[in-house]
């Protein structure tokens, strides 16, 4: 929606990419541009052409679980929210007779002469973000997916599960439409497998998203169900991923450690039976209702046939080539690349991709920045201030989405008695520009002072509205909207007559809150157009080489005397890149960047402002100065576990994974000579104290074996793990390490590790998961693959008022949309700061700090003001209360203990009015005096 | 690299990462043109029901 509305964004469906042309700058981008045959200027998405079209097909939004018309909109909530016609089912595209949308559709939106056309667009970069394809799973068939109605593909158990699925989110057996009792999931079907047509890599996200259906379908049957989940290794390396595996075991989902050997349908077609080993080699059958296939993800042809004609250099899984120290950057300049396109990977990992590839896009062009957008410009506001209220009130029909329940032309003639009231008007559609238009002509024509829009919600339309009135010269807070949609006609489509009436008690209630509302400023504050850069590892290094591409200062604050962090201990990248090569390269590059300040020994001793003007005072041996800064970007990156036990520190046979990546960059001779290495997983990680996975540790560790083997082929390498978690295209070096002969055993952590020094070697001993016994190794050296772990409490979440959570990594403000985001505006976060992960993931996450934090410092001032909170000091007591319960930490307490709220930080959420017992805060838009008002308005009869 | 460079960045793809990035990209002073392959943006995400760890729709 937000895309839809933006201004500066223009969005082409039905649109294919065929070449791009030209140097980096200036490419010319030839677009084909395929037939909607609806005129998306008329169509008012009313849903005549669909429901009256003659011919049902497969709905690929509900993977072919339901049909949709061949005149459709994907979903009720598409953007845009325009039908279309599908010529590839289309009974008149097809055979040239029918025309039935074109003769009913109200408007005359129907084009079905329209041709496909092409057109050329001039631009300086290209972002990208093709998406992937899931595994189909009817190409090698094992699992009886294409006969057995009860086998389906984990995207197909999503809509299954969804209220707007197929069965309205009601659970059942496609088979015979009963609840299932019995659900198992299979996972790495089409993933880590060797199979024609299947992936050989790991797709990352569908272990936590097994974790994720497992629940919800248990909370679909009120716990009433049996959810067992196959799998290799359970890969929940994410951030709060591990969380979610334990508490999905602590209610009761069975993970079951297991490849299953086979699935045979049950006489009758609506049970499945499934055949699986446990250890020490136990054979098991047990009978399932429905199986879903966790499908992996991968390339499709429209993602190939557009990788070829850009001429982008692929690796051998079909996605582009990137380098861990530039994540989105693809062979061909001016051409970046991110999200599943560029292989397999979670959510927020996509997320951070898509904004580090418009800041990296954005710095490539920033000569030309602002040249081609444009800003709403502000208009002269009448002054209203004690006039008498005259309300409009515009009573909108929807289409017959609200007027073919509720009877509008009552509820208008109702509105038009209510008190204030000095006009009211109907539209079809009031959101459409020519209804725009009217309102406001007669909102100056009657000279009315406030307006109640009643049609549908204030989260999608309000802005829209609001404009209109800032263009009629109304100022925008004089305005009100009644949802009659979703609250009556929606809701009580089954009774139009209760549905009526709600209307008119939600205008009326609309109306007397209106008749209150008064004018309300916002202000313009400047931005400062530095940006602070706490930490100097890869990820500060990241954002602040993308913020001063863009062309901003930087103030770049290192708390030790060099810059590099952590990395600068690592050898290689999973994928085995020279770390120090590539962060000396990066070294350089800041060090020389006459943009870039860098701060070297310097801790921040204060920290004061808020977005736009923050002020940080540090001290370094250069004595104290204060940064003036308009956004700031946490990159202070996290520590390595000192382990205890193990005899680590007390044997020089033991080491941490670091150390060892130092030695192994030293080319130590007493790593050559260590014949048998172990390597121990998991050391103070995943356990109850720490319930994260350190996510880097398997990677680093199955690396650093390759490269002992490499360096000593004689040696004896194994790796004791609980689940061997190279994720994604890492799974690429799990598979080599396997074939050097690298051995890896799966233990059980909840018995004994056991570590003693001989004269010549360790004797180690641990339970054997595999074999159910105990097993010993004689080893001359041991790794442990430490935990990753973070300050707490660290000073900077309360100097910039930022949250940490209960492991003491940085909590961002949403975990899937807004991933480096905080909830204070203007405070940024990446790196090791924000969870455990690969270098790769800290960069393109740095770089997206740099691109989020820019949209910041590209705005020429902030507004400041509007719906926020105001104290009345006279009644405020001081007790604090609201200070401590305001999300936003926007109220402070004054010289004399009276609260204070920071118009830039406040959200206008309401905590602190409710808060308070001696009524002094007040929010306007929502005083006591328009809930009151809105109050009497519904019990009036 | 151009001489004249263009102020206008063009995004190809629909779903979360493009849309993320032809906001961010708005946001960040061009103009953005969003390609979709489909009648309407969203991607596979709009087909999840709901996300981890959330429980958020994923609308």
């Amino acid at each position: 929606m937000e895309v839809g509305r933006h201004p500066n964004i223009e969005l082409l469906t039905l649109a294919e990419l065929l070449t791009v042309e030209g140097e980096p700058g200036d490419l010319r981008a030839r677009v084909l541009r395929h037939p909607r045959y609806v005129d998306t200027q008329a169509c008012i998405a009313c849903g005549v052409c669909a429901e009256k079209c003659p011919k049902k097909v497969d709905d690929e939004y509900q993977m072919g679980l339901a049909k949709r018309k061949a005149a459709y909109i994907k979903f009720s909530q598409a953007v845009p929210l325009k039908y279309a016609i599908d010529p590839d089912h289309c009974i008149y595209l097809q055979k040239g007779k029918c025309r039935a949308c074109e003769k009913l559709c109200p408007t005359g939106a129907i084009r079905l002469d329209e041709k496909p056309s092409e057109i050329e667009l001039r631009v300086g970069a290209v972002v990208l973000a093709l998406g992937s394809r899931p595994y189909d799973p009817a190409q090698e068939d094992d699992y009886h997916y294409v006969s057995q109605p009860n086998v389906v593909t984990s995207l197909e158990f999503e809509r299954m599960l969804s209220a707007t699925g197929p069965n309205m989110g009601h659970l059942v057996k496609p088979s015979d439409g009963i609840e299932p009792a019995k659900v198992a999931w299979i996972q790495c079907v089409g993933s880590r497998s060797q199979h024609p047509g299947a992936a050989s890599y790991c797709s990352s996200a569908c272990c936590t998203i097994a974790i994720k259906q497992a629940m919800l379908a248990r909370e679909h049957a009120h716990g009433r169900l049996d959810a067992a989940i196959f799998y290799i290794d359970m890969r929940t390396q994410g951030k709060n991923a591990e969380r979610y595996f334990n508490r999905a075991q602590d209610q009761g989902v069975r993970f079951i450690k297991s490849r299953v050997g086979s699935l045979t349908p049950e006489p009758g077609g609506h049970a499945l039976r499934l055949r699986y080993t446990l250890p020490p080699g136990d054979l098991k059958e047990e009978v399932f209702d429905l199986v879903v296939l966790s499908v992996g993800s991968g390339t499709g042809p429209e993602q190939r046939k557009l990788s070829a004609s850009l001429g982008l250099r692929m690796d051998s899984h079909g996605f582009p080539e990137f380098s861990a120290f530039a994540p989105v950057v693809t062979s061909r300049p001016g051409v970046f690349a991110g999200g599943c396109f560029r292989g397999p990977k979670d959510i927020p990992t996509s997320v951070n991709n898509a904004s580090a590839a418009a800041g990296l896009a954005a710095g490539l062009l920033a000569s030309a920045r602002n040249t081609l957008v444009s800003r709403p410009r502000a208009a002269a506001l009448r002054e209203v201030a004690g006039e008498p209220a005259r309300i409009g009130v515009f009573v909108c029909h929807c289409g017959s989405n609200i007027a073919g329940v509720v009877d509008c032309p009552r509820v208008a003639a109702h509105a038009a008695r209510l008190p204030g009231v000095a006009h009211v008007e109907e539209y079809r559609f009031a959101c459409s520009q020519d209804a725009q238009a009217q309102m406001a002509r007669v909102v100056q024509e009657k000279g009315l002072n406030r307006v109640v829009v009643a049609a549908c919600t204030p989260r999608t339309h309000e802005p829209l509205f609001q404009q209109t009135l800032e263009t009629a010269g109304l100022n925008k807070y004089l305005f009100e909207m009644a949802n009659i949609r979703n609250q009556c006609s929606w809701v009580h489509g089954d009774d139009p007559e209760a549905a009526t009436a709600k209307a008119e008690s939600l205008v009326a209630m609309a109306v007397g809150k209106a008749g209150l509302l008064e004018p309300l400023n916002e202000s313009d504050m400047p931005v400062n157009r530095a940006a602070l850069v706490v930490g100097g590892g890869l990820a500060g290094m990241a954002a602040s080489l993308s913020l001063a591409k863009q062309g901003y200062v930087v103030h770049l604050v290192e708390r030790s005397n060099v810059l590099g962090g952590h990395a600068l201990g690592l050898g290689q990248t999973g994928s085995g890149e020279d770390v120090r090569e590539n962060l000396e390269g990066m070294i350089r590059l800041v060090t020389r960047d006459r943009l870039v300040r860098v701060h070297l020994g310097a801790s921040i001793i204060k920290a004061e402002g808020f977005v736009g003007n923050f002020h940080t005072t540090i001290n370094s041996p250069l004595g104290e100065e204060v940064l003036e800064h308009g956004v700031t970007i946490i990159a202070c990156g996290a520590g390595e576990l000192r382990p205890e036990g193990y005899l680590y520190g007390k044997s020089p046979r033991v080491l941490t994974n670091l150390e060892l990546d130092r030695r192994l960059g030293d080319e130590d001779p007493q790593l050559l000579e260590a014949n048998r290495v172990v390597f121990l997983q998991c050391v103070g990680s995943r356990i109850p104290e720490r319930p994260y996975c350190s996510k880097v540790c398997c990677i680093q560790s199955v690396r650093n074996a390759l490269r002992l083997k490499e360096a000593n082929p004689q040696a004896q390498v194994f790796v004791v793990n609980r689940d061997l978690r190279t994720y994604g295209l890492r799974e690429d070096i799990y598979r080599e390490a396997r074939a050097e002969d690298i051995h890896f055993i799966r233990y059980d952590h909840e018995q004994p590790f056991t570590v003693e020094e001989t004269t010549d070697a360790l004797e180690l001993g641990f339970q054997d998961w595999v074999l159910s016994r105990r097993l010993s190794i004689r080893a001359d050296l041991l790794v442990l693959a430490t935990a990753i772990v973070p300050e707490t409490p660290n000073p900077l979440a309360q100097l910039y008022k930022v949250p940490q959570d209960d492991d003491g990594f940085f909590q961002e403000a949403h975990p899937k949309l807004r991933p480096v985001d905080f909830a204070t505006d203007g405070v940024f976060v990446c790196g090791l700061a924000r969870a455990p992960q690969s270098m790769e993931e800290s960069v393109s996450q740095a770089q997206a700090a740099a691109a989020r934090a820019a949209a910041i410092l590209n705005r020429p001032s902030l507004k400041v003001g509007g719906v926020v909170a105001r104290i009345k000091k006279s009644a405020c007591v001081g007790c604090g209360v609201c200070v401590a319960c305001c999300p936003y930490q926007a109220i402070t307490q004054d010289q004399d203990g009276k609260a204070e709220v920071n118009p830039v930080t406040c959200k206008g959420c309401g905590t602190c009015v409710a808060s308070c017992r001696s009524g002094a805060p007040d929010l306007p838009g929502f005083s006591n005096a328009s809930l009151l008002a809105q109050i009497e308005a519904l019990v009036r009869p | 690299m151009a001489k004249d460079v263009i102020g206008a960045i063009l995004v190809v793809g629909g779903g979360i990462t493009g849309m993320q990035a032809a906001l961010d990209a708005a946001e960040g002073g061009f103009k953005v043109y969003l390609l979709e392959r489909t009648s309407s943006i969203g991607g596979t995400m709009s087909q999840l029901d709901k996300t981890f760890p959330t429980n958020d729709c994923a609308m």
